[in-house]
C-alpha cells in the first residue's frame, strides 16, 4: 500500500482551494457558508478542520468530495476539478455515522464500493481481506453490523473508504458519536494507519485535543461567514504516544487553537 | 483486540434450557390470546339469548308452553333482552339450536364449517373448500397483478417528479371510491367486452391491493437517508446501482408490511366481486345465497372461512418475510 502511495508522482498539492466561496440560498436569505477560503494540502499531510458548528468545515469537505458545488473561486483535487477527481476515485469518504448497510455483512459492506467500481471477483476478495486486516477487524468479515460495537462499526466504515485505495481520505467527525475511551484508541489506531499507508487525511472535528493529537496542520475556522481564521503547523513529531498530550508543545498548540476559536467567535 | 461480538440471545443456554425458554415464550403469547378468544366466545353465547329470544319464545308457545306476554303482537314490539328476562326458561333452552337463528351459536357455526369442509367431497357445490378455491384463485391473481403494479408505480413515483405529482393523487382518489360502488361497474364493463369469470374479480382484487403496496414501497424506497445516498455518490454510483444496492433492499421491510395488508384487501376484493353478479360459485356467492334464504349459519360459516383464509394468507407472507429478512441479516 505504501508502495502505491509513493509510486504516484506528487504533482503539486493534493487539495488546493483559491478564494473559494459558497453561498446557500435559503428561505431566510443567503447563507455565506464559505468565504474566501485559501488552502493548500500537500501529499501525506494530516489536516484537521476545527471550529464551531456553522463554520463551514463540513461544507469544505463536501466541496472537496464534489457533494457541494462552490459558487466562486477554484478548487482542485489531485489537479482535477472535484467531479473529475471523484470519477478518478481520488478519495474515500468517512461520514459521522458508520452508515453500514444492515443487510450486508462487514465484508459485504466493504465490497460495496468495489462492486460499484467494477473490480474483479478475485480482486474484491483480496481487497476486503487486506482492508479488514488494516483496521484490525480480521475474522469479522461474515458478521453483521449489529453484532459489532459502535467503535468497530466505525472502523469497518474506514475500511470501506480505504478498500479502493484512494490516496486521499476525507473524514467528517468520524468519532463524534463515540465515547472518549473508544475515541482515544481509534485516534491512536488512525495515526498508525496513516503512518503505514502514507495517505493524505482531511479530518473534520470539534474536539481540540483530537485535532492537536492527530494533525500535522490544524485549520481553525469561524462562522458567519464560514472562513479560515488560523492555520497552525504542528511541531509535534510523527511518532505520537497518547501521553504526548501532557507535553509542553501539545498544550501550547491546544492553547493557540483555543485562542483562534475565541477570536473567530468575537469577530463574528 | 479485546472486542467480542455481542452474543445472540439464549446463546449460552443449553438445549433443554432453550426448550424451556421457548415454552415460556410461547406460553406467554398463547395464554393471553386464548383468554381473549374464550371471553369472545362466552360473550357470543350470551348474545345469542336475547338475539334469538323472539324465535325461542315463539317455539315454546307452539309446543304449548305458557309465555308472557301471550299476544304475539305485543312481543314483536319488545326488545330481546326484556323478552328473555320475562321468559328465562324458553329463551335459554332454545337459544342455541335453532335452524335459522338471528345469531347462530359458535358451535353451530363450527359444525357447519366442519361439515362443509372435511365432511364432503371438495368438488361438491356445497363444499366451502370448493367455494374457497374459486375465491382464492381470483384473490391470488389479483394480488399478483396488484403487487406488480404497485411496485412499478412506486419505482416510477420515486424516480420521476412528474409521476410523483400526477400518479399519487389519483392513487389516493381511487381508494376513496367505495369498492361496493365501483365493483359492479367493473364487472358490467368487462362483461360487455366479453370478459367474465375469474378475471373481473381479479381486477377488483388488484384495484384494492395495489394501493398499500404503492404507499409502502414509496416510503421504503425513500427510506435511505441523505448520508447513504451521498456515500453512493462519492463512489460515482449510477441511478441503477443506487436502486439495486440501496433503495430496493432498504424497502423490503416496508414492502412486506404492505403485502400483508394487500393480500387481505385482495380477498375482500374477490368476495365483493362475487356479490353483484349473483355468482353461484365462491365465498361471496355463499354469503349471498345464505342471505337470500335466511341461512344465517351458512353466512357465518362462509364468513369464518373467509377470515381463516385471510389469516392463512397473511401468515404465509409473514413466514416468507421472516425467512427473507433473516437471510438478509435484518431480523435478529
Amino acid at each position: 500500500m505504501q508502495a502505491t502511495a509513493q509510486g504516484r508522482a506528487p504533482a503539486g498539492s493534493v487539495v488546493e482551494a483559491k478564494a473559494l466561496n459558497l453561498t446557500f440560498h435559503t428561505n431566510d436569505g443567503p447563507v455565506h457558508a464559505l468565504k474566501d477560503v485559501n488552502l493548500a494540502v500537500e501529499r501525506g499531510e494530516f489536516v484537521s478542520f476545527i471550529g464551531p458548528s456553522g463554520c463551514g468545515k463540513t461544507t469544505f469537505l463536501r466541496c472537496v468530495a464534489g457533494l457541494e458545488t462552490p459558487t466562486g473561486g477554484s478548487l482542485s483535487v489531485n489537479g482535477l476539478d472535484p467531479d473529475a477527481a471523484r470519477r478518478a476515485r481520488a478519495y474515500g469518504y468517512v461520514f459521522q455515522a458508520a452508515g453500514l448497510y444492515p443487510w450486508r455483512t462487514i465484508g459485504g459492506n466493504i465490497r460495496l464500493p468495489l462492486e460499484i467500481m467494477g473490480f474483479s471477483e478475485e480482486e474484491k476478495k483480496r481487497r476486503v481481506r487486506d482492508t479488514l486486516a488494516l483496521v484490525d477487524l480480521d475474522g469479522f468479515e461474515n458478521k453483521y453490523p449489529w453484532q459489532l460495537s459502535g467503535g468497530m462499526q466505525q472502523r469497518a466504515s474506514i475500511a470501506r473508504a480505504l478498500s479502493f485505495d484512494a490516496d486521499l481520505l476525507l473524514m467528517d467527525e468520524p468519532f463524534g458519536a463515540l465515547d472518549e475511551i473508544v475515541r482515544d484508541r481509534l485516534n491512536e489506531e488512525l495515526l498508525s494507519l496513516w503512518a503505514r499507508t502514507g495517505k493524505t487525511m482531511l479530518f473534520v472535528t470539534h474536539s481540540i485535543p483530537e485535532a492537536v493529537y492527530l494533525s500535522t496542520k490544524i485549520v481553525v475556522m469561524s462562522p458567519r461567514p464560514g472562513r479560515i481564521s488560523d492555520v497552525i503547523d504542528s511541531p509535534l513529531p510523527k511518532e505520537r504516544p497518547l501521553d504526548i498530550r501532557d507535553s509542553r508543545d501539545f498544550i501550547d498548540i491546544a492553547h493557540r487553537v483555543r485562542e483562534g476559536l475565541r477570536a473567530g467567535m468575537e469577530a463574528a | 483486540m479485546t472486542d467480542t461480538p455481542l452474543s445472540a440471545p439464549g446463546a449460552g443456554v443449553g438445549r433443554s434450557g432453550r426448550v424451556a425458554l421457548w415454552l415460556r415464550g410461547a406460553g406467554g403469547r398463547i395464554v393471553p390470546v386464548l383468554t381473549v378468544i374464550a371471553a369472545l366466545i362466552a360473550l357470543w353465547y350470551v348474545a345469542c339469548i336475547p338475539m334469538n329470544a323472539h324465535q325461542s319464545v315463539l317455539l315454546a308457545e307452539r309446543s304449548g308452553a305458557e309465555v308472557t306476554p301471550a299476544a304475539a303482537s305485543e312481543r314483536r314490539n319488545m326488545g330481546g333482552i326484556a323478552l328473555s328476562l320475562r321468559n328465562p326458561g324458553p329463551a335459554l333452552s332454545a337459544a342455541f339450536a335453532q335452524d335459522r337463528p338471528v345469531l347462530p351459536a359458535p358451535h353451530q357455526v363450527a359444525v357447519e364449517l366442519w361439515d362443509s369442509t372435511a365432511g364432503m367431497r371438495p368438488t361438491s357445490k356445497r363444499s366451502l373448500i370448493f367455494h374457497g378455491w374459486i375465491t382464492l384463485s381470483a384473490t391470488l391473481a389479483g394480488f399478483a397483478v396488484g403487487t406488480a403494479l404497485g411496485i412499478l408505480l412506486a419505482v416510477g413515483i420515486v424516480h420521476s417528479r412528474v409521476m410523483d405529482m400526477s400518479v399519487m393523487p389519483w392513487a389516493i382518489v381511487s381508494q376513496t371510491i367505495p369498492i361496493i360502488a365501483i365493483a359492479p361497474m367493473i364487472i358490467v364493463v368487462l362483461y360487455s367486452v366479453g370478459v367474465q369469470g375469474l378475471l373481473p374479480k381479479a381486477v377488483i382484487s388488484a384495484y384494492l391491493s395495489f394501493f398499500p403496496v404503492v404507499v409502502g414501497m414509496v416510503k421504503g424506497l425513500r427510506s435511505p437517508d441523505a448520508m447513504q445516498l451521498d456515500l453512493l455518490r462519492t463512489y460515482g454510483a449510477t441511478g441503477g446501482q443506487t436502486f439495486w444496492k440501496l433503495r430496493l433492499p432498504a424497502s423490503l421491510p416496508y414492502l412486506f408490511a404492505s403485502l400483508k395488508i394487500g393480500v387481505a384487501a385482495s380477498l375482500i376484493g374477490a368476495i365483493v366481486g362475487e356479490l353483484p353478479t349473483g355468482a353461484v360459485r365462491g365465498l361471496g356467492a355463499r354469503l349471498l345465497a345464505g342471505s337470500y334464504y335466511g341461512q344465517t349459519v351458512q353466512i357465518w360459516s362462509a364468513l369464518f372461512a373467509a377470515a381463516i383464509l385471510a389469516a392463512v394468507l397473511v401468515a404465509i407472507i409473514a413466514g416468507i418475510e421472516r425467512m427473507l429478512l433473516r437471510r438478509m441479516g435484518l431480523a435478529r
